[in-house]
């Protein structure tokens, strides 16, 4: 593994018994996880290749605990690292040897359901879909559906800023939260936000969302929920190749419909699905989209007439349209099931993630696989296509000498071509431990500067999720040092403006 | 005095040089609001007029990229003629607090977070801005987010600057994701049902399938407006299910077509319905609350001359007769009681300098706000004393 962490502080270990001791005050002895073999459970995170044991697992249980444990942390110096079901494919929840690991498995209730504020109050390790499934009796549901939905937890998505199929129309976890309440690390509790829109001053839970653990630890969410729609549409698209699948997409935006869900998959992961469950996606094609289109039944039934003449004009080799919900969940089947297929054509894969902005996808998959041909390796292809959004598959196979460091050396590869064209290094899975040394490509030093300058508002010994995210850590002292020349111009009238 | 650079370089001078000097400069774009908010010390002026020019816009891929003094009517007029549009629907000051119409340039309106009755649906200004560049308090270059819709690379300090006011950064270029424009609308407006019920009306609709994108209620008029958005065939359907779906409350029903339902929203959207004397008031709640706000401060007195609901409830405008305090004292209690926050709009400078124009924050958060703000402005350099007097 080709990652560097931070050396564990001697200082941190040597306390590690009075650090245990002081955690058993706070928790129940059950809530304190000091043994080796149950502390291996939380190894790592779904980034598999990284792996760390924690100092200590702590499971609060109340935000008086959590409060308590930071506080704690703060005052002997040691790190925290938060966690919510370690789905995280960046190395987010990933621990650190001279660290707490901070379970929020136990917080793990919704503690209010408001039909008429259109909103729910959920503590954090609750599940994505244990959310929608509350609410589905009365029409409601959360909007934002990462694959992950089953298993990962609402605190993880505020960190992640997770988003699914359903974010091009509905917008992502930031564009469906109201309020949060947060610990810092010196154990103060904030709200931040509530049942009203809008924060005044700065919106601090905005930032709080996607700031992958580094900046607080959330102890509750106040979600926006929203009514399912009547009826919902699937259409099944298939093309000769991804560039006129990547056109058609491109079309239906143009013409301005936003579906519900645009997803595009190539022949390779095609293959893959149909080899793990067979769904009836046609073989021959070169790339298949599917398009979802939600509303009234009068509304889908225009919209979809309208998505399949841009299809054909666009090409399309065949167009489905479901004729019942069976058959959309159908469409749908695949496309949910792409990683666990692609990860039975090649005994690994590393998941990658990067969004570029959509017209540049022929080029971008004609340049990947030049790359991946370089590296050796083959690569499948499954695109949140509507945004933009890739996820390229890298089959590798851990097991042979090298593979892994070309699988690594690819993956770069390919996130900096995301950059080169515009885009960005992660659209939803975070930088965490995985992209920080590509952190470079994006921004200068300068701008890096002011992030982690706002890291220290909030955090200034790092002592929250360090390591992740930056690919150096600075003083906060040093980074608050200003560099001013007493102008060079002449001050004031200044005749060049 | 003041500075009108011409491009970001010129910016980040000027900020340096006010840095070197310690002068406090106001940041302007057409400063069409120069007279809200806290009043900052206006002697030395950054007018963001001359950095101007939408320099990307891709309809295909919903994006545009903007200088930051790019008036608002060129960058709607652009999207207007490929039938795209800012889905936030940034208000109007003019009718509220005089000025021209039409005045505000794309950095102020992202600077103030300014979004109207879409917002329940669309989002806020927020949610659309992918990106900036800007020159920070301490005078250095640093830019953010991108030009996709998905990007979680890095903090989202877009997020933080949209609403700041312009005290951590001056703007210099925004990206934004415009939306198409919808087919048509229509407005289900129902009255004579008071305030209550007319209320309770639009929190019913909000929670049905029917995909309302805008729900005011008008005591002024006794009316509760609904608007549906999308093609034609789509509204005139959801318009028919809609009716149906309240038809409990009674009430007489009237639908107002696509011209006067446009225009209807727009005076709604620049407050209108409460424009004249005294002092203007913005309440955000939760959308339960907005009557119980108004019935309260009734209660307590306050002198209420015009108010308007919107966001279905969620949103209250009021206009209430000149106090030494503006009444922040008896609105302030309510909204702390009730959860949200209130912003003092408009009234006299002298009014504006005693009182807290913007909502009070507990203690813990209040000394995080500063921290944030001098992360990026540690000097105090940039629009001094707007949000806060400490800073
Ligand atoms: C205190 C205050 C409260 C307001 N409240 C609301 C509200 O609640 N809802 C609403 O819809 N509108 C509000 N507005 C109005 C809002 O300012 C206008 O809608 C805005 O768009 C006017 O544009 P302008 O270019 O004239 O901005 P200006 O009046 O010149 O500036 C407005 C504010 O934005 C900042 N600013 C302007 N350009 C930049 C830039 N490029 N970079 C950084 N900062 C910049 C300024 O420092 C100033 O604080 C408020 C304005 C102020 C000042
Ligand atoms: C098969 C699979 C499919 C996936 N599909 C998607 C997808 O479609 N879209 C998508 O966006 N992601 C997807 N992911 C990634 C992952 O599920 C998301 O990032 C998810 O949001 C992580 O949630 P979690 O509860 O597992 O968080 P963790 O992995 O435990 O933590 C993620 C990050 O959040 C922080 N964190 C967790 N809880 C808290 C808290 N309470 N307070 C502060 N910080 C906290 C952690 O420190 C870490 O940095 C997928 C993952 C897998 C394995």
């Amino acid at each position: 593994m080709s990652l560097i962490m931070p050396l564990p502080e001697q200082a941190i270990l040597a306390r590690r018994e009075e650090l245990l001791a002081r955690l058993r005050a706070i928790l129940p002895a059950a809530n304190v996880i000091a043994d080796e073999t149950a502390r291996r459970a939380y190894e790592c995170d779904a980034l598999v290749m990284y792996r760390a044991l924690p100092l200590v697992v702590a499971l609060p249980e109340t935000v008086a605990q959590v409060s308590a444990i930071m506080a704690l942390a703060q005052e002997m110096n040691v790190k925290v690292v938060p966690r919510g079901a370690g789905t995280s494919l960046s190395g987010g929840a990933l621990p650190l040897e001279d660290g707490i690991l901070l379970g929020m498995a136990k917080f793990n209730r919704i503690l209010e359901v408001d039909f008429e504020n259109r909103c729910a109050r959920v503590q954090p390790g609750v599940q994505n879909l244990a959310i929608s499934k509350a609410v589905e009796y009365a029409g409601f549901y959360y909007a934002p559906d990462p694959s992950s939905q089953i298993a990962c937890t609402i605190g993880g998505n505020v960190g992640e800023n997770a988003g699914g199929v359903h974010c091009l129309k509905y917008g992502l976890t930031t564009n469906n939260i109201l309020g949060l309440e947060v610990v810092l690390m010196g154990g103060e509790a904030l709200r931040l936000g509530g049942k009203h829109l809008d924060s005044e001053l700065y919106d601090l839970m905005g930032l709080m969302t996607g700031s992958e653990g580094l900046l607080g630890v959330v102890t509750e969410v106040t979600v926006r929920l929203l009514q399912k729609p009547v009826s919902a549409r699937g259409l099944l698209l298939a093309f000769p190749t991804v560039e006129a699948g990547a056109r058609c997409v491109g079309a239906i935006i143009a013409r301005g419909i936003i579906p519900g869900g645009l997803e595009m998959m190539d022949a390779a992961t095609i293959g893959a699905v149909e080899n793990f469950q067979p769904c009836g996606y046609p073989l021959d094609a070169g790339a298949i989209v599917i398009v979802e289109l939600d509303g009234t039944p009068a509304e889908v039934d225009h919209l979809v007439a309208v998505v399949e003449s841009i299809a054909r004009e666009e090409g399309a080799t065949q167009t489905r349209i479901s004729q019942n919900e069976a058959e959309r969940l159908r469409f749908w089947a695949g496309r949910k099931n792409a990683f666990p297929a692609v990860s039975c054509i090649g005994p690994d894969y590393l998941c990658m993630d990067g969004t570029i902005p959509r017209g540049r996808l022929p080029e971008v998959l004609t340049r990947m696989d030049g790359l991946a041909k370089f590296h050796g390796l083959r690569v499948a292809n499954v695109f949140h296509a509507g945004d933009g959004n890739l996820h390229p598959l890298i089959l590798y196979d851990a097991s042979k000498e090298g593979d892994i460091e070309r699988a690594e050396k690819l993956g770069a590869d390919i996130l900096r071509l995301c950059v080169e064209v515009g885009g960005v290094l992660t659209g939803e899975h975070g930088v965490g431990v995985e992209k920080r040394d590509l952190m470079g490509e994006m921004f200068d030093e300068i701008d890096l500067a002011q992030q982690q300058r706002v890291k220290c508002a909030f955090d200034p010994q790092h002592r929250l999720n360090p390591g992740k995210v930056f690919p150096t850590l600075h003083r906060c002292a040093e980074l608050g040092m200003m560099h001013v020349q007493s102008g060079k111009l002449p001050f004031p009238e200044l005749p060049r403006f | 005095m003041r500075l009108t650079p011409r491009d970001e370089k010129d910016v980040a001078e000027a900020i340096r040089t006010a840095l070197a000097h310690d002068a406090p400069l106001s940041i302007e774009g057409h400063g069409s609001k120069a007279g809200l908010g806290r009043a900052t010390q206006r002697d030395r002026v950054l007018s963001l007029a001359a950095l101007t020019g939408v320099t990307l816009y891709e309809p295909q891929e919903l994006v545009l990229t903007a200088r930051a003094g790019t008036p608002l009517r060129e960058i709607v007029a652009l999207l207007d003629a490929q039938n795209q549009q800012l889905a936030f629907e940034p208000m109007d000051h003019a009718a509220l607090l005089g000025g021209a119409r039409d005045d505000a340039t794309i950095g102020g309106v992202i600077a103030t977070n300014a979004s109207g009755p879409r917002r329940i649906k669309a989002g806020a200004a927020r949610d659309h801005l992918l990106g900036f560049r800007s020159v920070t308090g301490r005078g250095e270059i640093v830019k953010s987010g991108g030009r996709v819709m998905k990007n979680v690379t890095g903090y989202d300090l877009s997020k933080l600057v949209a609403g700041s006011y312009g005290t951590l950064a001056a703007l210099t270029e925004l990206t934004l994701k415009v939306l198409p424009k919808a087919e048509t609308e229509e407005t289900l407006l129902l009255s004579s049902l008071g305030a209550e019920k007319g209320l309770a009306a639009l929190r019913k609709a909000s929670g049905s399938p029917y995909e309302v994108s805008s729900l005011a209620y008008d005591p002024q008029a006794d009316a509760a407006a609904l608007r549906l958005e999308g093609p034609q065939i789509s509204v005139t359907t959801r318009r028919d299910d809609l009716t149906r779906f309240l038809a409990d409350f009674g009430g007489a029903t009237r639908v107002l077509a696509a011209d006067e339902s446009r225009a209807f929203w727009s005076r709604l959207r620049d407050a209108e319905p409460i424009a004249g004397e005294g002092v203007i008031w913005r309440v955000s709640l939760a959308p339960t609350d907005g009557f119980a706000f108004v019935e309260r401060l009734r209660g307590a007195g306050a002198p209420i001359v015009a108010h308007v609901y919107d966001w279905a409830g969620g949103l209250v405008w009021l206009r209430l007769e000149t106090a030494a305090d503006a009444h922040a004292t008896a609105i302030r209690a309510i909204v702390d009681a009730l959860g949200g926050h209130a912003t003092l709009i408009g009234a006299d400078a002298d009014i504006r300098a005693r009182v807290d124009v913007f909502h009070p924050q507990p203690a813990a958060l209040a000394a995080l706000t500063r921290r944030v703000k001098e992360a990026f402005d540690p000097r105090f350099i940039l629009e001094r004393g707007r949000l806060r007097a400490e800073f």
